[in-house]
Formats: C-alpha cells, sequence, structure tokens
C-alpha cells in the first residue's frame, strides 16, 4: 500500500537509516563519555568509538583515519577549508578559484573573505549542463592562486563535474584543491588518491545519518596541508577543530558510511533505474519538459526538470503529498529563482519551472509511478490556467513580447 | 509555508478559468507582469455599452497566490461598474486571502489586471481615459 506523504527531496536531506538509529543509541545514555576525557573508562569507550567511526568514514573515500576532522556539518567544513587555508597561506598568495553553481557554503565564505580584502576569488562560469571545464581551471590559475574549490557534483541538477582531471591539475601546478563532496559522498565512488583532493567536505544526513555532523578530510601527506582553525577552544582534532566531539552523531555518520560504502553498486544502480522510469513516465506524457543538468554525468538519484508555461511553486501546490523542491523564486528566502538553473544560460522563466526530484534509498518503483502520473497532471490542469501556454499554442514567441512587470 | 483556505480552494477550484476572443469589441484584456519574474496574469473583461463588467476570465502563470488572486478578482469585479473597479485596492485582496506579506506583490499584480484590462477596453472604444495605466503588455 502506498503511503503519502512520499518524500521524494533526498538532496535536502535523507531519512536516517534504521541500522544507523540503532548503532547510535547506546551512545545517548550508555556510552556517553567524552572522547577527549582520558583518565576513565567513559572517555576511552567514547574515544574508542569515534575512533571506529573515523576508520570508516576515512575507508569510503580513500583517506586514513587521522586525515578526518569532524565538524558539525558540511557548511562548517567549507568555512573551515576555504576560511582555514586563504588565512594559513596568506603569505603565499591570496586567489581563490571555484565556480558559480557551488553550494551558498562556498560561494558565502569566498564571499565573506573578498569583503574582508583577505582574497580574490575567481568565479568559473558553467557549460549548459553545468559543468566546468578544466582547462578553465587551468587558465585561471595565477602565481598568487592558494586554492581551487570544486564541488563534486551539484545539488539542484546533480551533475558531476570532471573532478579527476580538476585534481590533476592542481596538483601540477601545487595548488591545493577543495572539493565540496556532501552530494557524491556514498553516492559515487570518491577517492581522494586517485582524483588528488586535498580537502574534501561531507555530511551525515545526506547519506542516512544523523543530521548535526559532518567531517573534513584534510591530506596529511604529498602535501601535508595546514589550515587555521575558525573556532578556537580546548585544541580537539589536532587542533584544527576545537570543541566536544558529537560522539552520538559520529557514531551514526561512520555507520552510514559504511552502509552507503556497501551498498553503493547496487543503490546507485536501483536509483538509476528508478530515475529513468520517473523521467519516461514525465518526458513520454508531457511536451516541452526539459531535463536540466547533464543527461549522463549525474547523481544516480537526482532528476531536475523544468515544465515549461508553469510555476514551479504552483506546481508543487498541486502535488502536495509528493515532497520535491522548487528553484522557483516563491520557494526560496531570497525571492531570486535558482541561481543554478540560471548559470545554465537557460530562460529566466525555466528557473521558475524547475522542479528538483530526489530520489533515496528509501524510495519504490510504485511511489515513482504515483508520482509521476501526479505531476503529469498537474502540469496539464496547470497549462490549460497558463496564459503563456496559450500563447504559445497561438504560435506567438514568448521572446518577442514586451513584457510589463 | 502554510497556505490559507481561501487561497487553497480558489487554487484547487479557480474560479472563471479561460479566455474570451480578443476581437470582441466589448472585451478588454490586461495581461501584466513578466515570465522571468515568475508571474503573468491575464485577466479579460465583458463590458457592456454603459460600463458594467458582465463577466471575467482569468489566466495565470504563478504560484498559488497569484492564481488565487486573479480567480478572486474575476469574481470580484463582476456586476461592478467600471469606475468600482478601478477603485479597488490590491489591500482588499490581502484581507480576502490572507496573503502574508511575501505575497502581497502577487495582489498588486491583480489589482494591475483589472486596470489594465479596463484602460485596454477604452482604448478599443476610443475613448481611452487619460488617467488610466496604459501598461498592458504589448506584443512588440
Amino acid at each position: 500500500m502506498l503511503k503519502t506523504p512520499i518524500y521524494m527531496d533526498n538532496q535536502a536531506t535523507t531519512r536516517c537509516d534504521p541500522r544507523v538509529v540503532e548503532a547510535m543509541l547506546p551512545y545517548f545514555s550508555e556510552t556517553f563519555g567524552n572522547a577527549a576525557s582520558r583518565n576513565h573508562s567513559f572517555g576511552w569507550q567514547a574515544e574508542e568509538a569515534v575512533d571506529k567511526a573515523r576508520n570508516q568514514i576515512a575507508a569510503l573515500i580513500g583517506a586514513k583515519s587521522k586525515e578526518i576532522i569532524f565538524t558539525s556539518g558540511a557548511t562548517e567544513s567549507d568555512n573551515l577549508a576555504i576560511k582555514g587555508i586563504v588565512e594559513f597561506y596568506r603569505e603565499k598568495g591570496n586567489h581563490v578559484i571555484t565556480c558559480v553553481t557551488e553550494h551558498k557554503a562556498v560561494l558565502d565564505s569566498c564571499r565573506a573573505l573578498e569583503r574582508l580584502g583577505k582574497a580574490s576569488v575567481t568565479y568559473l562560469p558553467v557549460d549548459k549542463y553545468g559543468m566546468v571545464d578544466p582547462d578553465a581551471v587551468r587558465n585561471a590559475i595565477t602565481d598568487k592562486t592558494v586554492l581551487v574549490t570544486i564541488m563534486y557534483a551539484n545539488n539542484e541538477i546533480g551533475t558531476v563535474h570532471p573532478i579527476r582531471e580538476i585534481g590533476k591539475i592542481a596538483k601540477e601546478k601545487g595548488i591545493i584543491f577543495h572539493c565540496d563532496a556532501v552530494q557524491a559522498v556514498g553516492k559515487i565512488p570518491v577517492d581522494v588518491e586517485l582524483d588528488q583532493i586535498d580537502l574534501l567536505s561531507m555530511s551525515g544526513h545526506k547519506i542516512y545519518g544523523p543530521k548535526g555532523v559532518g567531517a573534513l578530510y584534510v591530506r596529511s601527506k604529498g602535501p601535508r596541508v595546514r589550515l587555521s582553525p575558525i573556532i578556537d577552544g580546548g585544541g580537539h582534532e589536532r587542533g584544527m577543530r576545537s570543541g566536544t566531539l558529537n560522539v552520538t552523531g559520529i557514531v551514526g555518520f561512520g555507520a552510514a558510511c559504511e552502509l552507503s560504502g556497501k551498498e553503493m553498486p547496487e543503490e546507485a544502480a536501483r536509483l538509476k533505474e528508478l530515475r529513468s522510469r520517473l523521467q519516461a513516465g514525465i518526458f513520454e506524457r508531457l511536451d516541452e519538459v526539459y531535463l536540466n543538468g547533464h543527461p549522463t554525468e549525474r547523481l544516480p538519484g537526482n532528476l531536475n526538470v523544468s515544465f515549461a508555461y508553469v510555476e514551479g511553486e504552483s506546481l508543487l501546490m498541486g502535488i502536495s503529498d509528493v515532497a520535491v523542491s522548487s528553484g522557483s523564486a516563491c520557494t526560496s528566502a531570497t525571492l531570486e529563482p535558482s541561481y543554478v538553473i540560471r548559470s545554465l544560460g537557460v530562460n529566466e522563466e525555466l528557473a521558475h519551472s524547475s522542479i528538483r526530484f530526489g530520489l533515496g534509498r528509501f524510495n519504490t518503483a510504485e511511489e515513482v509511478d504515483y508520482v509521476s502520473d501526479r505531476v503529469t497532471r498537474e502540469v496539464k490542469r496547470l497549462r490549460e490556467m497558463s496564459p503563456l501556454y496559450e500563447m504559445a499554442r497561438e504560435g506567438i514567441d514568448l521572446k518577442s513580447v514586451q513584457w510589463k512587470s | 509555508m502554510a497556505y490559507s483556505d481561501k487561497v487553497l480552494d480558489h487554487y484547487n477550484n479557480p474560479r472563471n478559468v479561460g479566455s474570451f476572443a480578443k476581437d470582441d469589441a466589448n472585451v478588454g484584456t490586461g495581461v501584466v507582469g513578466a515570465p522571468e519574474c515568475g508571474d503573468v496574469m491575464k485577466l479579460q473583461l465583458k463590458i457592456t455599452d454603459d460600463g458594467v463588467i458582465e463577466d471575467a476570465k482569468f489566466k495565470t502563470f504563478g504560484c498559488g497566490s497569484a492564481i488565487a488572486s486573479s480567480s478572486y478578482v474575476t469574481e470580484l469585479v463582476k456586476g461592478k461598474k467600471i469606475d468600482e473597479a478601478m477603485a479597488i485596492k490590491n489591500t482588499l485582496i490581502v484581507k480576502e486571502l490572507n496573503l502574508p506579506p511575501v505575497k502581497i506583490h502577487c495582489s498588486v499584480l491583480a489589482e494591475d489586471a483589472i486596470k489594465a484590462a479596463i484602460s485596454d477596453w477604452k482604448k478599443r472604444r476610443g475613448a481611452a481615459s487619460p488617467a488610466a495605466p496604459a501598461d498592458k503588455a504589448q506584443q512588440g
């Protein structure tokens, strides 16, 4: 039996896997020690649990366990990587290279550094699929460049960047390479050695773990990467991130990484199949629908579609028992349509009309069919109500209209 | 964000969706907003020779509150004289639909649509009022 509401917004967050919850439970009130307590068994047990999680997390990305620095989440990891590197290497240079479709945690960290006069930043454009050109990265490097920060996969449109090529260029030029891999880790193979990544941000709640815990991988050798902390205190995490460790969250994060690593091949294949099913269900029954993001180089669970002539928020309202998200201005706090979709160079209108379907571990084929039926029906209804659809049917070129607003 | 019951009702059961023939001399058409802003409203009013709005139809590209605002306006103007309709303020729509502050622009657009439709009607009858704003979108 189909249960509503259906959750299909797994790039926003994921349900904590019951196996993860199980692993965490003893660490609330039984094994509750402070991992930094060095002189009693409560502390030792907590430290042991943290060490195990560190190993689980490191194993998923091909790192060594001591290279994992725990944080409160990927926003903090991004802030620590970018601000920490620019601060530490300020005598070497002040130039940072990033791209326009990065997460706000990266973009706003860069802007904050610019505002403080601590960095000058190059924001690389992306192609129509949302992909950054490795040659553009190479060409942007100057003798002042201290950091390249490019995400592994985009959270809105799912496009996977050519990270290995970018890593190779950064290595050749001796520039530190940070990668926000929040959406990629646990979903597609990520390996800090093969990809030549020096710093990597990850998060627990995107991979069926708990919220409020994340990590920054910091390369220890070839080169040994140093950074200035942004939170000062007791000197935890090799001095890079002070603060008592969230042991329960870390245990859950570790368990989530181990499960994701083990189940990745089957899960990715299953999600790709569900995505194709959803895409076919929509594209076969509706005209003028457009895929946002790369047709093949994309996250298995991500489908982002613009439904021409239909505004995204109104569509979300029509499918109220399905949880998805939209690039429409009306659904964002800033009242601006998605900057990621706009950067693809599509019509501004299509940014307002975009919907992100985020498939995950707990979605079923039955749910996919229900969602594609609901969406198809609602788009048809809203198009009958849309003056733009009517004008287009009458053969009016909407671009030739001088709109007054 | 939760929608008010009235917005949901208009969204789920929109009143007077559709179009009149544009070349009907008794029909005034107002198109306001822009696709890149995420809102376009088309309001058509069928107006008698003595200036009474006898029928209204709309089509809207926009969020649920924009659809509800235009749907409500079609009900509101029917039976009104054009100068009464010209006096309708967006605040009335805000109040009726219980729109939150971020959706006030939807009600402004609906008010503009009424004015644009009436001004189009006047223009088409060769009696354009100098006071009426000419903010109907023109095909260029």
